[in-house]
């Protein structure tokens, strides 16, 4: 009798075991913009750390079996599209990843949603996604709209900018950017003592830096991206901005951007991001491994790089949870949200229901140059949002996936 | 008198008249086996901008006419059929005639003003007008500006059928396409268009023998226009989404290309060049650093060495006419 | 102290300066487009990324050689315009017997071929570039701010400008490139080598454009993208200023560039729609530009 009991439960221990050695495999797909405006913000260094997420997690789950492509969407809805569904239907993959431009990332959410797939957007900014455009397939990581105004907004005033001038891009994301810094300014206490549109991609600022500087405003807050951020910075140091006693302030500014600048002229900045390369000596050391995966030796790693690796992670990590077998987008991602987040970057955090992860932001000011000690040494820190700060709160965010 | 090169300046066989109607055959043939080969929703979106492509070419091969702005007339209707399909809830065949529509009006207003120029002068107030609305589009709300009309439902054709599924989609595309296609092909092999070639060859000629050229070219740009909306707003439907990459300049920089590519002035040209340029974006996406360049390469390739296009050095070498 | 349509005269001097200064970029490189349409019937529309060249030939020099602003000045277009006297050699010349769309073509295809590679060595964010010692800081002027790299731009294009125009219209070799471009074969016939005065001055129109490029470095983002965004407006302003003229390119740059600066004041969404706005009235009313003599 015992010794059949005992067999029986050998039986079932083996099994369970056989189970879990059984294996597993996914496909992701690592879509990005390769070769224009975001390359250096997401690009080759994203296609870079999703193959170290995939094989620090395979290192030590050898069950598991993943798959990775990749693709340029060029900034262009339609290739992003294209390629989502092409990727899904016909190549079985089984998460999209990355996507840094807002108009792509609707899309290929939408595609994600239509064909029952997981979508995690780390490129991306605009916090629509986890907001009134959000769905159960779309997991929004490293960092949003809201994010940035309130982070920068909030956080400046607390330290002495209370009064505001903005130089806002004339289009939708601009808009949304100044309309929530305001909101952000206003609710710390501060004033908006003016602003001035300009068209997307100006190439000289210099009408709109000399109406901010004489608003005699303490912050000249910067409510656009890209070329246009670059530009109005350099000819802020031109016109003496930040050596006259105004801030600058970078509403959407990454790492690559301030190295583009050079110190000499992005000193003085603030801005608010969620992960730094040299902030500690696990990300100094990431970032070593990333430069050997192939990212370029002059480039400095983003936080949207590091939203890839941690996004892929835990990816695997609920999949692993789940077991093999065919599981749609839409339980994977309630697995992820199930599931408290801890990756060597991002530290502990959270996904909440809307899909929005939540962790820390940091206020950074750029450095002069001669505190620089080593290339890339760009930041200061100054302050840090603690993550249920740092994020909209799921009750304000209009998401049909939360009752109002 | 400003006009392009003609690339069919020689004798053409006694197989001309067939070897069109046999080309045509192979296209049919070739687009109904396609989507159970290929993948579906590739094929839709090359039709579209084949079909753009081709109305491009009816004013730039068969009346001389450069174009700089023809995104103006494809993304205008992608919008606007776009936002009948989403906001107003039209069924798509409702939604595709809307976009039309506003590209025959667009067409129109900007054809009139265009008409008055020729040459480089007329590419610049095209791409002048174009421009004008894209930064219009940037900042209108019902654009969506830079995220775009997201979400647009594919619908039931005529309240019946429902475009959801893959293969009844194409369908449609592949009707549409040849309907526009064809009609394109009466355009060009009609008074009117004898008329038109008549223009570029020597407008003042055809003047001298009493035609009002103004009305022709001004009805041939109205027609381009339209056909290259019907374009647009039919991709609006197929991908679900109208963006600002529809109304951008280099979206009319890319129709040259696909034009040039394929054969100014064939007929199966722009066909071919919208199918060859769409699938270099597709299987370069993976090393897409190069994809610019490459583009870039092509162009200056086919117009020192392949001023006839794909389809052009075809129809040459074999003394038919495409 | 007094307003005008109610923005006080103090910040109204102030952005009319600015748009004369913006006015100097867009004359700078119009000429050199000018130069090219007007002596060769070439439409140029890698002007951009030569543009953009010059840029980013300044930044190597100073990463590689130690060469900073000053001597890039003259190097970078220097070096930019051998480029450009291969390009006409390699793939121009055969194109001159035929339509200019096709020369426009080729061009284009060379810009996209140019900013490519750019982006593929350099990335699209941008190189760092700064204003040179010399000319760093401004002083105030009581009305507005002027940074001392923006007063030199003014002066240096000026005398560029000037100096073109002279050149071309005043001396006896630009008095043999207008007659070339005229009756090439006559001009031949007196024994002067044609073909190479061409190119050469393809060569010099490339090189106005890289010098406008270094001009642009410190102030301007330099990124690969830098030239396709600004050569739709240059094109606008030859247009507006006639395609053949050199003295209407400069005067419509000038203008144009204070047009956008009012324009930035009183209306800014509409800033960069302006010169587009201007250009179809000015191609329907006067059609070959306002001081063109080419219809």
């Amino acid at each position: 009798m015992r010794k059949t009991l005992g067999l029986a439960a050998l039986a079932a221990v083996l099994a369970c075991g056989a189970a879990n050695a059984q294996q597993l495999n996914v496909k992701i797909g690592v879509l990005s913009d390769m070769s224009s405006l975001y390359a250096d913000i997401g690009g080759p260094g994203s296609v870079a750390a999703a193959k170290m997420a995939i094989a620090d997690f395979t290192k030590d789950h050898p069950n598991v079996k993943v798959e990775m492509i990749s693709g340029d969407h060029q900034n262009k809805p339609d290739i992003g599209t294209q390629i989502a569904n092409q990727w899904f239907d016909v190549d079985k993959v089984d998460m999209v990843i990355d996507v840094p431009n807002s108009g792509v990332a609707l899309a290929v959410s939408q595609v994600a949603m239509n064909k029952n797939k997981v979508f995690i957007v780390s490129g991306a900014a605009a916090s629509d996604l986890t907001g009134p455009k959000c769905n159960a397939n779309t997991v929004h990581w490293t960092y949003d709209t809201w994010m940035l105004a309130n982070g920068t907004g909030t956080a400046m005033v607390k330290t002495g900018g209370d009064s505001w001038f903005f130089l806002t891009a004339d289009y939708a994301f601009g808009h949304a950017l100044e309309r929530d810094t305001s909101a952000a300014v206003e609710k710390a206490g501060g004033k908006i003592l003016g602003k001035v549109r300009h068209p997307l991609n100006t190439n000289d600022f210099s009408s709109f830096l000399l109406q901010a500087q004489s608003s005699k405003a303490k912050v000249v807050g910067l409510a656009n991206a890209g070329g246009d951020t670059i530009n109005s910075i350099k000819q802020a140091a031109e016109f003496g901005i930040v050596k006259g006693g105004q801030k600058l302030a970078g509403l959407l500014v990454f790492a690559s951007d301030v190295n583009a600048l050079g110190l000499p002229t992005a000193q003085g900045l603030t801005l608010t991001e969620t992960w730094y390369w040299d902030a500690n000596d696990t990300n100094r050391a990431w970032t070593k491994r990333w430069h050997e995966a192939g990212a370029g030796a002059t480039k400095y790693p983003t936080m949207i790089h590091a939203g890839v690796y941690a996004g892929i992670l835990h990816y695997l990590k609920a999949r692993l949870d789940m077991g093999p077998g065919e599981h749609d987008g839409k339980s994977v991602v309630a697995k992820m949200k199930a599931t408290p987040t801890d990756d060597p970057l991002f530290g502990k955090g959270t996904i909440d229901a809307t899909g929005r992860k939540r962790h820390d932001a940091y206020l950074f000011e750029v450095k002069p140059p001669a505190q620089s000690k080593h290339p890339g040494d760009f930041y200061t820190l100054k302050a840090t949002i603690p993550a249920k700060d740092a994020f909209r709160d799921p009750k304000d965010s209009n998401c049909p996936l939360v009752g109002s | 008198m400003e006009r392009v090169v003609d690339p069919l300046a020689q004798k053409p066989s006694a197989l001309r008249t067939q070897s069109e109607t046999i080309a045509f055959g192979v296209m049919v043939a070739a687009l109904v086996i396609a989507p159970f080969v290929t993948y579906p929703l590739f094929l839709m979106q090359a039709m579209c901008f084949a079909l753009f492509a081709s109305a491009f070419n009816l004013l730039v091969g068969y009346v001389g006419l450069l174009s700089f702005g023809h995104a103006l007339y494809f993304g205008w209707a992608s919008y606007l059929s776009a936002h009948a399909a989403k906001v107003w809830g039209l069924t798509p065949e409702l939604a595709i005639l809307t976009g039309t529509a506003t590209a025959a009006i667009l067409g129109l207003i900007a054809g009139s003003l265009a008409i008055r120029r020729q040459g480089i002068y007329f590419a610049m107030i095209t791409l002048a007008l174009a421009q004008m609305m894209y930064f219009f589009a940037v900042q209108a709300k019902f654009t969506g500006g830079e995220d775009g009309i997201q979400g647009v439902p594919r619908g039931n054709l005529f309240g019946l059928i429902d475009l959801r599924n893959e293969m009844t989609m194409y369908a449609v595309v592949l009707i549409i396409f040849l309907a526009g296609f064809m009609f394109i092909y009466r355009i060009i092999h009609s008074p009117f268009g004898e008329v038109l070639k008549a223009i570029r060859e020597n407008e003042a000629r055809a003047i001298s023998l009493g035609y009002k050229t103004e009305r022709y070219k001004l009805a041939a740009f109205v027609l381009s226009a339209t056909i290259a909306g019907a374009a647009g707003a039919t991709k609006a439907i197929v991908l679900q989404l109208a963006s600002l990459t529809d109304v951008n300049w280099p979206m009319s920089g890319e129709v040259v290309l696909m034009t040039l590519v394929g054969g100014l002035g064939t007929i199966f040209g722009p066909v071919a060049g919208a199918f060859v340029i769409l699938v270099m974006q597709f299987k370069l996406a993976p090393i897409g650093e190069w994809v610019l360049v490459i583009q870039g390469a092509i162009f200056v390739a086919c117009v020192l060495l392949f001023r006839r296009g794909i389809v052009g050095e075809l129809a040459h070498l074999l003394r038919i006419r495409l | 102290m007094f307003e005008i349509f109610g923005i006080p005269s103090q910040a109204l001097f102030g952005q009319l300066l600015i748009g004369l200064i913006n006015g100097s970029f867009y004359a700078l490189l119009s000429l050199g487009l000018a130069v090219i349409f007007g002596m060769l019937n070439i439409i140029n529309f890698s002007h951009g990324a030569q543009y953009m060249m010059g840029a980013f030939v300044a930044y190597l020099l100073l990463q590689y050689s130690g060469l900073g602003y000053w001597p890039a000045l003259i190097v970078a277009p220097i070096l930019v315009g051998i480029t450009g006297v291969i390009v006409e050699r390699l793939f121009l010349q055969w194109l001159y017997k035929l339509d200019h769309l096709y020369g426009l073509l080729l061009t284009f295809g060379l810009a996209l071929i140019l900013e490519g590679v750019a982006r593929n060595y350099f990335g699209s964010a941008g190189l760092p570039y700064t204003v040179p010692e010399s000319l760093q800081g401004g002083r105030n002027l009581g009305f507005m701010f002027l940074p001392n790299y923006r007063a030199w731009v003014i002066v240096a294009s000026l005398t560029v400008c000037i100096g073109t125009w002279f050149v071309i219209e005043r001396t006896r070799l630009g008095a043999y490139l207008r007659a070339a471009t005229e009756n090439p074969t006559l001009v031949r016939a007196f024994g002067i080598n044609v073909p190479r005065m061409i190119t050469l001055t393809y060569g010099f129109g490339v090189a106005l454009a890289a010098f406008a490029g270094v001009m642009a470095a410190p102030i301007y983002n330099v990124s690969p993208q830098m030239g396709s965004e600004l050569i739709i407006v240059v094109f606008a302003v030859v247009v507006i200023g006639g395609m053949g003229s050199i003295l209407g390119a400069i005067v419509t740059g000038f203008g144009l560039g204070v047009v956008e600066g009012l324009t930035k004041v009183f209306f800014p969404e509409a800033s960069n729609t302006v010169i587009f706005v201007i250009m179809a009235i000015v191609l329907l009313v006067r059609p070959a530009g306002l001081f063109g003599r080419r219809g």
